[in-house]
């Protein structure tokens, strides 16, 4: 290998981490209310797409971009608080596959009331950031690809910051913790689970924003859950670090499979190479990444 | 350690068998005579497909509770399994449906394996790879739909013994009969000795493997039949249906409407499956015919799929939380009800 292939493979993988970047983004939403709820919020990638389309819909109204960020923030939290008043609150003890179904159906409603509200066209986002590359020692690296890195990673920051700092992030560490002790000790389980609702709706909030940036705004962006699922069982359910890394695990090794490996099967690898990735490497370390030391993932 | 933690199997009563041999008399002699074409092309057929992955679902999923979110993968491969059996050998129709059975029991081993180590949510996110995986594979690989230049092939009409199943009705029975078998042969199985092992390794794993309940097994075991079972539904839907095959049809949605029908119809009963399939067969129908009646073209056609998307959706939900059992308890009290008011006159 010589020189120039070289720094192309590195090209290929930082690239692929930076979207990994983006793939782990998707999957905090989920690790959040997995661990106060129990839930796998198939919902998740409706309140993306909502959240986007809200947003996107506004500022083509000609709302100002700060006022339709404020606006939408207010919606997602909204959302949040009616989701658990009306679908979890009613299924509070149900097993988690009825949850998990119930969230399915959730995001039929959202999915489809997004777009009768807003309309089914695809919106163009742009949120200022320049796509173009630039050179570091060699390698080009897609400009909004970084500033989106950062991004997620200042609210991996935020999010950490107040589950450590805050009252309600210690009540919410609590309940992840043990349900059973907090409500002991008097937590208020509801108020806790809608301000974790709230708080994936803001997760979304970016994602859709990021994601729709990239890709257009349209019914698809609901789509990224399926990239965030794999990322997920990778670096388990419960654990923000493990989605982070397993977000660039899988992130790199996509995008160098589809190079390299990609043109020997006809290409379209993406869809499914993220689960084989997962499954393998479940197969030598069935604990996982992060999360809980267990011998089987539960 | 209370193993059977359902009741289990009730002698079967004689009003419950009489209802079941009327309700078999009018779907094989009533149906065929009397039932009009677009109730046996727009609700029996697909009823009768889905309920049988549903069974095959609730199977792995209510019996020995695996979750599997790739069922529509499966019915795939077992659509392909027959359709290039039939192209390229032209087997005899029993043997076709042996022959796809077996390839989606086989292939559902194969992503049954991770069942062995994971669990709960990881387990049905890991059956998902099947899912995109199998539909990605029928999609590029042009061998499997015989170059097909759309990918969508016309599924060759089935025939056996001098019998060609090219009408509606003769589809019709070949469908009810096939679910008919496969019914009573999962029905012996799940009141015979296996329940014991799959209803263990559903409640309590070590406990399971503490007794010596052979759990590996029992699990790839229920991986394979659930998958032959939903393979041979993959058949009756793209044969008797539809009469085209295409990877599109199998997609995820199929996937979660497979899971819906055991779920909402009730998870490890057998009625279940059929209940549930009937109501996510019947019930868009009816939205449809309700919203065409209520906006009476006032909304365009996309609103109204978006409208009854919400409303589904917005349905399942309420089911959930109203009816945790599932269409089976409904059905179970109302004959309570009736029995009890019966006895009381």
């Amino acid at each position: 290998m010589d020189w120039y292939e070289f720094l192309f493979v590195i090209e290929v993988a930082v690239g692929g981490l930076l979207s990994g970047v983006m793939y782990s983004l998707v999957a905090i939403g989920f690790v959040l209310i997995y661990k106060t709820s129990g839930v796998l919020n198939f919902a998740q990638g409706a309140m993306v797409l909502f959240a986007a389309l809200t947003f996107v819909s506004l500022v083509e109204r000609g709302v100002p971009f700060a006022l339709a960020l404020v606006i939408t923030l207010l919606i997602m939290g909204l959302l949040g608080l009616a989701i658990e008043r009306t679908v979890l609150r009613p299924l509070a003890n149900r097993s988690p596959m009825t949850l998990f179904m119930a969230t399915l159906g959730l995001a039929w409603v959202i999915e489809g009331g997004a777009q009768l509200i807003w309309g089914t066209q695809v919106h163009a986002l742009d949120l200022g950031i320049s796509n173009a590359p630039f050179e570091i020692g060699g390698i080009f690296i897609s400009n909004f690809d970084l500033v989106a890195a950062a991004l997620a990673l200042a609210l991996v920051v935020v999010l950490t910051s107040f589950f450590r700092f805050t009252r309600t992030g210690l009540s919410f560490r609590a309940v992840a913790d043990d349900t059973f002790a907090a409500i002991a000790i008097g937590l208020k389980l509801n108020r806790i689970q809608a301000a974790v609702w709230t708080a994936a709706g803001v997760v979304a909030l970016v994602a859709g924003l990021l994601w729709g940036a990239r890709l257009g705004v349209q019914f698809s962006l609901s789509l990224v859950v399926l990239k965030a699922l794999p990322v997920l069982v990778l670096g388990g359910f419960d654990s923000v670090p493990g989605a982070i890394v397993a977000g660039l695990i899988i992130g790199a090794s996509e995008k160098l499979a589809e190079v390299y490996l990609g043109p020997y099967v006809g290409g379209g690898i993406e869809g499914w190479f993220a689960y084989v990735v997962a499954l393998a490497v479940l197969l030598i370390r069935p604990q996982g990444l992060f999360g809980r030391k267990i011998t089987e993932r539960f | 350690m209370s193993l059977a933690v359902e009741a289990p199997a009730r002698p079967l009563l004689t009003g419950q068998r009489l209802a079941i041999l009327a309700l078999l008399a009018l779907a094989f002699l009533g149906v065929p005579a009397f039932a009009s074409p677009w109730t046996i092309e727009a609700i029996l057929l697909p009823f009768l497909a889905l309920s049988l992955a549903g069974l095959g679902l609730n199977l792995l999923t209510g019996y020995a509770g695996q979750v599997s979110l790739g069922s529509a993968a499966f019915m795939a491969v077992g659509a392909y399994a027959a359709f290039n059996i039939q192209l390229r050998l032209g087997l005899p129709l029993p043997l076709t449906f042996l022959f796809a059975s077996t390839t989606a029991a086989a292939v559902g081993v194969i992503f049954g394996l991770p069942s062995l180590r994971l669990k709960g949510f990881y387990l049905a996110v890991s059956t998902l790879a099947a899912q995109f995986f199998l539909q990605w594979l029928f999609n590029k690989f042009g061998w499997f739909s015989n170059y097909s230049a759309s990918g969508v092939i016309s599924a060759p009409v089935l025939g056996f013994a001098g019998i060609t199943f090219d009408s509606r009705e003769s589809r019709y029975l070949l469908a009810l009969t096939t679910v008919t078998l496969i019914t009573i042969f999962v029905h012996r199985l799940v009141n015979g000795p296996a329940r014991i092992n799959l209803i263990a390794v559903r409640d309590n794993e070590t406990a399971a493997k503490v007794i010596g309940v052979p759990v590996l097994r029992t699990k790839l075991a229920a991986f394979a039949l659930s998958s032959a079972i939903i393979g041979i539904a993959g058949v009756l839907w793209s044969f008797t249906y539809l009469r085209t095959i295409e990877p599109e049809g199998f997609n995820l949605d199929r996937s979660f409407q497979i899971l819906f029908i055991a779920i909402i119809g009730g998870l490890a009963t057998l009625r279940g499956a059929f209940l549930g399939a009937g109501l996510i067969v019947v019930f868009p129908l009816l939205l449809s015919r309700g919203s065409a009646w209520i906006f009476d073209g006032g909304l365009d056609a996309g609103s109204v799929q978006l409208t009854q998307r919400i409303v589904l959706g917005a349905t399942i939900v309420t089911f959930l939380i109203l009816e945790p059992n599932g269409l089976s308890s409904i059905l179970d009290r109302v004959t309570a009800r009736v029995r009890s008011l019966m006895g009381r006159t």
